[in-house]
């Protein structure tokens, strides 16, 4: 019986509309319970004058697999002036915009996060991808396979065929331990195979005769025929590229005819991630210009869809997509080192790194329209902060941006010292922007809302009794007078972390390693001979390893959290 | 009654065919036939059955010769010399599990040991260039199913990697390759008259150690740039014609081994071939891979990049990784007296290091972790037995492709013969009660 009361803190918690008001936590077991339901023993912290949340969700991240290892082996400079070393239950830990496991699982909790979805798991590589989730402490994970570039998705779907699309994703989900359906340039990645690309939802992906908008709308379609949790995450066509907002609103209008159908209370059917990168105007580098407007202007009428924001953190990161042909175009433009994965009948990935400087034009516009995107937004419980991590940065800065988010005066002092402000300001909206966002605000875009978008609200993103005893506390009293850079320090630092009810943070400093679960979803559907014959034929046939031996067995996922889904 | 086990891993080369079937006694202790592997691959399962094997811990004793002692004692021993050494050396761990990896590494932090495994002599350099230049790659199924310009580079795949033709680069009829080995045209560099030069449709024997000016002059053929009248005894017709095959074709792949890893100039071959892959990929698809050697040496990379972020050559001895091949790889440690302890798992350095590191090897403390006795078992101070990896015991492998792919336990290992990972946990379990004063 471990129990704990957390005391006289600024409570916010958006799933029950607590909006700073001072409250005590009480947790039993694991679980967060009513005050009344805990005993005299209960240990006591003192959580006077400062901030309480929930545990913070990390939505969309590229934090464990074989690009992001690529990653880790071919950037040994990376690791320069950033290693700790290793204390009592703590291992060594380094890397910057790539982190070792280890310290992937630190930072995250130290920050007050502690739920994390990698965002892009190719099939083929499932295990790796679980032995790194494995090695990754204290924060619960659940990692999204590919199906844009998918064979099986590309036949079954050029012939409408939803039902067989469905049984494949169930099939592939539990045979990976997959969370759910990502999608990354839909049709795109399998052009690339041949040095091409897709970069409208017409255009014909070569050979398999399909266009990304069929391929879109087909796997929004099986999504909500299974009912899974989350929603179809897409990462669209043309990312990256001047004018490429409209491909953007073209993609976003495909979810309108679709209406969400799943248990867990998700009310979306499709996560635009990283929308900074598909919120670009102009027609080339010296026109480029902020979008966000048109963009969140049209997101702001549609109930079904979230966003997150994909904030560029103006650091030296390293970019890693399974949108191949992107990262060919990228290593064109800066001439860094370029890493290539073709990933046979599934996707490809790319890596190169990158430097948003804030000397250069571009890089300072991408910089406004990330937060543009959030301060534009009406309903933050459907556009949540992320820097796409590590692709516009790496999300240690996650505390900076919620400091710009929550700050005119430090946005100001951030353009005033760029070196192409006046263009920037012209090119962009943000700096006739005053909108400043409040705790209760950042808690629904860090908390309530991804974990409702991920249809994980039950457990994860309040305070609720009978939720996961995930608590946060940070040093910030909301009610004193402080300098935008309290912000910051605050968050980078909780002064209080519990991950289901175990103290994994104390004074920023992590003490225990927690109880690390690997989230998947199985979702159940009727037998389907046909599809269970064409995946053995195509193991027989194409792929280089044996069906049997594709299978991410349990011993990978040591601590599962199965979510069961009945599609029969 | 035999039984067969099917989809076993083949725990040899990087190829790490996994399409094995291997018939075993009903009792589930004695293989008995073995079909789709190579010669190489049913040696290696074969062996693990072969009479007079070693099941007992072995301790050099003053003499020279060797002595039985206990598990029990082994572990003591291997976890003492963790214990007191500065700077050991922990070298191998390219023939066993990733999860066995692992552990070691454990015991490498707490023991500030350096971690090194056999692309050290191997395709280091490869690591080194992808570091400098970066690598576009792809899956071996990509190879299969779209590939029709193949090119081996300093490698024999014949009889290195004897099944990869014909599962992945050659023969294989894929999804857009439907012919076959007729899609493909196949480029051999080699100035050898290696079995796989004899298959190629274009073979050039480059002189040897002048790698780097062939790739280079086919860069600059790609270009259309004026080239001498021959460059590396090649002439310069034959490398237009070559340029342009390269060029017209649909997907190619570089596959590359020790003649450019290990030869003059080394990782600037490497950095040569994957520019000369990035150029290509302006004309049409391009991939390089390594031809990796030992059939996890790229899954202990893989570990060691998640767990301290550099693929070899890993220095713990600080307290934090370092990494820095020239200084905290294996033989420049050896050769300068700056370990003072071996530890070996998953290789055998006694048969493939210079004699000036064997040399060291054998005047200090060591211990070899060995299924076999080795030239490294018959110079350490301790040999320790253990279960075959993907024969006796199962646990997760990485292909040269990086795919991880777990391998299988076929048999039981002999009784009382101890896993890697068992006697890694074992060891690390002992090194944690002597650091706790125990």
């Amino acid at each position: 019986m471990t129990e704990f009361l957390i005391k006289n803190g600024f409570v916010f918690d958006p799933t029950q509309g607590i909006k700073g008001d001072k409250a005590d936590i009480a947790v039993k077991d694991g679980k967060i319970v009513k005050s009344s339901d805990i005993s005299s023993k209960a240990k006591t912290i003192d959580a006077s004058g400062k901030a309480v949340m929930a545990g913070a969700v990390e939505i969309h991240a590229h934090i464990a697999g074989p690009k992001v290892n690529e990653g880790r082996n071919y950037r040994p400079e990376d690791k320069l002036f950033t290693y700790t070393p290793k204390s009592a239950g703590k291992r060594m830990a380094g890397g910057f915009s790539i982190p070792t496991t280890f310290k992937t699982g630190y930072e995250y909790a130290r920050m007050g996060y502690t739920t994390a979805i990698e965002a892009a798991m190719p099939p083929l590589f499932a295990r790796h991808v679980h032995e790194e989730i494995k090695d990754t402490p204290i924060i619960d994970e659940g990692a999204l396979p590919v199906f844009g570039n998918n064979w099986f998705v590309l036949e079954y779907l050029k012939n409408k065929e939803i039902e067989n699309t469905a049984a494949y994703i169930s099939w592939l989900l539990d045979v990976t331990k997959g969370f759910g359906v990502k999608v990354v340039n839909p049709g795109g990645t399998e052009a690339w195979g041949w040095g091409l690309n897709c970069l409208t939802i017409d255009d014909p992906v070569p050979y398999f005769d399909i266009t990304p908008s069929e391929i879109v709308t087909g796997l929004i379609e099986a999504n909500e025929y299974l009912g899974l949790p989350h929603s179809v995450h897409i990462h669209q066509n043309s990312l990256g590229n001047p004018g490429n907002y409209t491909v953007t609103l073209d993609t976003l209008k495909l979810a309108e005819k679709f209406k969400p159908k799943n248990k867990f209370g998700r009310e979306q059917v499709l996560h635009s991630t990283h929308l900074q990168f598909h919120s670009y105007g102009g027609d080339n580098w010296g026109n480029f210009e902020s979008k966000s407007k048109e963009v969140m202007d049209y997101v702001n009428t549609q109930k079904n869809v979230t966003v997150d924001t994909g904030c560029v953190t103006l650091d030296e990161t390293t970019t890693m997509t399974a949108d191949g042909p992107f990262e060919h175009h990228l290593t064109e433009l800066n001439h860094l080192k370029w890493a290539n994965v073709d990933v046979e009948l599934e996707t490809a990935a790319g890596i190169v790194p990158y430097v948003y400087s804030p000397d250069i034009k571009v890089c300072e516009i991408q910089w406004a329209i990330g937060l543009e995107l959030a301060l534009f937004a009406k309903d933050l419980m459907r556009c949540f902060i992320t820097t796409d991590h590590p692709n516009a940065g790496p999300f240690i800065r996650y505390p900076r941006i919620i400091k710009w988010l929550m700050s005119a005066e430090a946005r100001k002092e951030r353009i005033d010292t760029f070196k192409h402000s006046a263009k920037m300001v012209e090119a962009t909206h943000l700096a006739g922007i005053e909108r400043e966002l409040d705790l209760y605000e950042i808690a629904m875009m860090t908390r309530a809302g991804p974990a409702k978008a991920l249809g994980m609200s039950s457990i994860y993103g309040g305070l609720k009794p009978g939720m996961d005893a995930d608590v946060v506390v940070y040093d910030f009293n909301p009610q004193k007078p402080h300098k935008p850079d309290d912000i910051e320090k605050a968050f980078s630092r909780a002064a209080y972390v519990m991950k289901t009810g175990v103290p994994v943070v104390i004074d920023g400093e992590v003490v225990n390693n927690g109880n690390k679960r690997t989230l998947w979803v199985h979702a159940k559907v009727n037998e389907n001979p046909q599809v269970m014959r064409d995946i053995k034929d195509k193991f027989l046939r194409y792929y280089s390893v044996t069906q049997a031996n594709y299978d991410v067995s349990k011993h990978f996922v040591p601590n599962p959290y199965v979510i069961e889904v009945d599609a029969t | 009654m035999s039984k067969s086990v099917t989809d076993v891993i083949c725990p040899f080369c990087g190829t790490l065919c996994d399409d094995l079937e291997v018939v075993v006694s009903d009792d589930g202790k004695k293989i008995e036939d073995i079909y789709n592997a190579c010669a190489i691959g049913a040696e290696k399962f074969m062996h693990a059955q072969a009479a007079g094997r070693v099941t007992k811990p072995r301790m050099q004793q003053p003499d020279g010769s060797y002595k039985e002692v206990s598990y029990d004692e082994a572990v003591d021993f291997t976890a003492r010399m963790f214990y007191k050494a500065r700077k050991p050396l922990m070298y191998g761990w390219s023939s066993t599990s990733c999860e066995a990896q692992s552990i070691g590494h454990e015991i490498a932090e707490k023991s500030g040991a350096i971690v090194d495994n056999t692309a050290t002599v191997c395709h280091g350099t490869t690591l080194i260039a992808v570091q400098d230049v970066g690598i576009p790659s792809c899956t071996l199924g990509e190879i299969k199913n779209r590939a029709d310009r193949i090119i081996f580079w300093g490698c024999n795949p014949c009889h290195a990697h004897p099944r990869h033709q014909s599962r992945y680069s050659i023969f294989p009829r894929g999804y857009f390759t439907n012919k076959g080995h007729k899609n493909r045209k196949m480029i051999v560099v080699d100035p050898r008259d290696s079995d796989t030069a004899k298959m190629a449709d274009y073979h050039f024997k480059v002189e040897q150690g002048r790698d780097y000016e062939l790739l280079s002059a086919l860069r600059v053929a790609l270009r259309n740039e004026p080239l001498p009248e021959t460059v590396a005894g090649i002439p310069r017709e034959k490398i237009i014609e070559v340029a342009e095959v390269l060029k017209s074709g649909r997907f190619g792949i570089i596959f590359f081994g020790m003649g450019v890893t290990q030869s003059l100039s080394k990782n600037h071959n490497i950095d040569a071939a994957i520019m000369l892959t990035k150029d290509l990929n302006e004309f049409t698809k391009f991939s390089i891979m390594p031809m990796r050697g030992h059939y996890n040496v790229t899954g202990s990379g893989q570990v060691l990049g998640w767990q301290f972020g550099f693929p070899y050559a890993v220095d713990l001895s600080r307290g934090f990784a370092r990494y820095n091949p020239g200084e905290t790889t294996s033989n420049d440690l050896l050769r300068r007296d700056e370990v003072d302890a071996v530890f070996v798992l998953g290789s055998d350095p006694g048969a493939h290091f210079p004699i000036s590191s064997v040399r060291k090897i054998a005047k200090l403390p060591s211990v070899c972790v060995d299924p076999h006795i080795t030239p490294t078992s018959e110079i350490s101070k301790l040999h320790v037995p253990v279960a075959f990896v993907g024969v006796e015991v199962g646990g997760n492998c990485y292909r040269m492709d990086n795919v991880p792919i777990d391998a299988r336990k076929v048999v039981d290992p002999p009784e009382g013969v101890l896993t890697d990972v068992e006697f890694l946990t074992r060891v690390n379990t002992r090194l944690d009660q002597l650091i706790g004063g125990k």
